[in-house]
């Protein structure tokens, strides 16, 4: 049938449509649906938002297809330097150096511009025939049926599935509708984003500052420029943002010091309020939740899309393994077993997080940073806490397929 | 969901719709057939797609195939056998399961054919089948033997026929009768006669007394700290199921 697909999904960011090329990929129908026109976010401008790409989620990527097109703006972190003080001091007793040489002899993740992912996701989607693309239209309604579940699109049209997922963002209408709640707090702390030019190579090289207003992150980027990911208090973030460019470039280069050389800003600068949103549940009748719709965490650097690119390489690997033995994977038995994956790692994310703002007052993010990087002493320890919850409840090896780097 | 039936009750349809949906709640009366599906399903699938060469990660892997579901149930098992593109019977002697089944079916767009029969009335009847699944039914019934011989009958020359049935000892007794219908309560009381459950040596003695050959044996083990079931090469002292097969026409 024209409107009829296996699954459906609402929302064609990054998380929508990788999760439609893993499911395309067992041989399911898909559908995506996104509000925007085609090419909104793909813009050539570097629009200075960039994401910090764990290995894991680069492998996710290799095994959907598009990473041989992103791999040419990709670049390799190499080195983590975690430093308590400022740059171009000497390091603090706290310094911290990981160099992916230990480990395995592969960069520890990569940094990569919004606009080449979306770009590659973009042609990749087009490209699969088992995909279709509605571009411009709103869900407005979303029916639950004994077997199927349906939308309604602002254009009056009616679709079709087995499932419905909802990868719409930290105000999902998709779990909305399912009469899902949410559960967060706010930080009260603001990222500043932007990126930057400098005078001097980076080398790979990413950047931590513990520093007193607020941690600092520094982003390799291709070529010699940076992503700047720089938490203040949320006053002092607006009172920094309304500067002109001068003055926040003034207001930068004392926490940045001058390790490499001159800077400039790059593109535009953005700002993100530190909070947290967690879907009550992760699941409904006939739908799952993925990406920031299930838990909207910072929008910084990427570690959110690290985060769904979880959900999404467990959710396509729970629905494919139902496939095969032929049950219903839309059904609330099959659904169970990914809200039970997925809610363990949020849980045991939610508690690493409030104990680190415990320990360390404001400068959760960037532990956070650090952690999901999987790079670090300061990472040992949500480390080693998630070990043991997961030897606890049996839980070791869950990592993804897909995020293992292997084909479902 | 159609409503074509003009025939049936409407009344006794609402009344089966229900049943069906407890049937099909993982959190309903069936909790525990639920819970072991899928590891019920991986053995099978498994089996019948080495058994005949099928490609579970192609498009219905399993058209083609002629498949018997004995004791099916709400159709737990028939319907997945049907999504995989077999062509499905679903038989039970329990009549009330049934129309819940076959209303299931409708709403999920399988077309099974459901009948309330038993296997050896099927057997005489001259009927065959690629597959025959006995799954969790010889512990019911009054004569294994005669039962295993009449799965026999329905198979096709090189069929396979899955198995499965509970041990007979102390544990099983502890876990299947006390754990499950006493303490559990997870199965009504009297589900199950302790003195019919089938040890593995004693059901290998009744495949091959029935003309199968004894392929294969696997336990289905329920961890109680992950809350899950998974499929053991060795421990089968509980759940367990068998492949055995029909020799080919020579």
């Amino acid at each position: 049938m024209k409107n009829t697909s296996d699954i459906l999904i609402v929302g064609g960011g990054l998380n929508g449509p990788a999760l439609a090329l893993a499911l395309a990929q067992t041989g399911h129908s898909v559908t995506v649906i996104d509000a925007l026109p085609e090419g909104a976010a793909e813009a050539s401008d570097f629009d200075g938002r960039g994401y910090a790409l764990a290995l894991a989620s680069q492998r996710l990527l290799a095994q959907v297809g598009v990473w041989d097109a992103v791999a040419e703006h990709a670049q390799p972190m190499l080195e983590i330097k975690v430093t308590d003080g400022q740059a171009g001091q000497p390091p603090s007793p706290f310094f911290l150096h990981f160099d992916c040489a230990e480990i395995e002899e592969s960069p520890m993740g990569f940094m990569v511009e919004d606009r080449f992912l979306r770009r590659a996701f973009n042609a990749a989607i087009a490209a699969e025939p088992l995909i279709t693309v509605i571009r411009e239209r709103r869900v407005i309604a979303q029916t639950i049926e004994a077997a199927a579940v349906s939308v309604t699109l602002d254009s009056g049209e009616d679709l079709h599935g087995r499932l419905l997922v909802g990868s719409d963002g930290r105000q999902s209408g998709t779990a909305q509708r399912a009469g899902i709640k949410r559960t967060g707090w706010s930080y009260e702390q603001t990222a500043l984003v932007c990126a930057i030019d400098h005078e001097l190579p980076h080398h790979g090289v990413a950047h931590q500052f513990f520093m007193p207003p607020g941690p600092l992150a520094i982003l390799p980027l291709p070529g010699n420029r940076s992503s700047i990911v720089w938490s203040e208090s949320t006053s002092t973030a607006q009172a920094i943002q309304a500067l002109d460019d001068q003055g926040y470039l003034a207001a930068l280069r004392p926490r940045f010091g001058d390790f490499l050389g001159e800077i400039s800003l790059a593109g535009k600068r953005f700002t993100y309020p530190l909070n947290l949103t967690v879907a009550n549940s992760f699941i409904g009748a006939r739908m799952a939740l993925v990406g920031d719709a299930a838990h909207g965490m910072h929008p910084i650097a990427g570690q959110g899309l690290n985060a769904g690119l979880r959900d999404v390489g467990a959710l396509a690997e729970v629905l494919t393994g139902a496939t095969r033995r032929g049950e219903d994977f839309g059904s609330s038995l099959v659904l169970q077993r990914y809200q039970e994956w997925r809610r363990f790692d949020t849980a045991a994310l939610v508690a690493a997080t409030d104990v680190f703002n415990r320990l360390f007052s404001n400068n959760n993010l960037l532990l956070r940073l650090t952690r999901d990087l999987g790079m670090g002493a300061v990472n040992a320890m949500p480390g080693l806490r998630r070990s043991f919850l997961r030897e606890a409840a049996g839980l070791t090896g869950d990592l993804p397929k897909l995020l293992q780097g292997k084909p479902l | 969901m159609q409503a074509s039936q003009t025939t049936v009750d409407p009344a006794e349809i609402a009344k089966f719709e229900a049943m069906a949906a407890e049937w099909w709640d993982p959190e309903g009366k069936f909790k525990p057939l639920h819970m072991l599906n899928p590891c019920r399903l991986d053995y099978i699938t498994g089996q019948i797609a080495a058994h005949y060469g099928r490609d579970l990660s192609k498009q219905m892997p399993f058209a083609g195939l002629r498949i018997l579901d004995i004791g099916c149930g709400g159709g737990l098992l028939s319907e997945p056998m049907a999504r995989l593109g077999a062509d499905v019977v679903g038989a039970d002697a329990a009549e009330g399961n049934l129309p819940v089944a076959r209303i299931h079916a409708e709403q999920s767009g399988l077309p099974i054919d459901y009948r309330h029969t038993t296997a050896e009335a099927m057997a005489e009847a001259g009927e065959q089948f690629d597959v025959v699944l006995n799954m969790e039914v010889i512990e019911h019934v009054a004569d294994p033997q005669g039962f295993l011989i009449a799965s026999q009958q329905l198979l096709k020359p090189g069929g396979l026929l899955i198995c499965s049935t509970i041990n007979r000892n102390p544990k099983s007794y502890a876990v299947a009768i006390l754990g499950a219908e006493v303490i559990m309560r997870w199965l009504p009381r009297g589900t199950h006669e302790w003195a019919k459950f089938i040890t593995p040596v004693e059901l290998s003695d009744l495949l091959q007394g029935a003309g199968l050959k004894h392929t294969d044996s696997k336990g289905f083990v329920f961890n109680p700290i992950t809350w899950s079931w998974s499929i053991s090469p060795t421990d089968l002292s509980v759940n367990y199921v068998t492949a055995s097969t029909k020799a080919a026409k020579t």
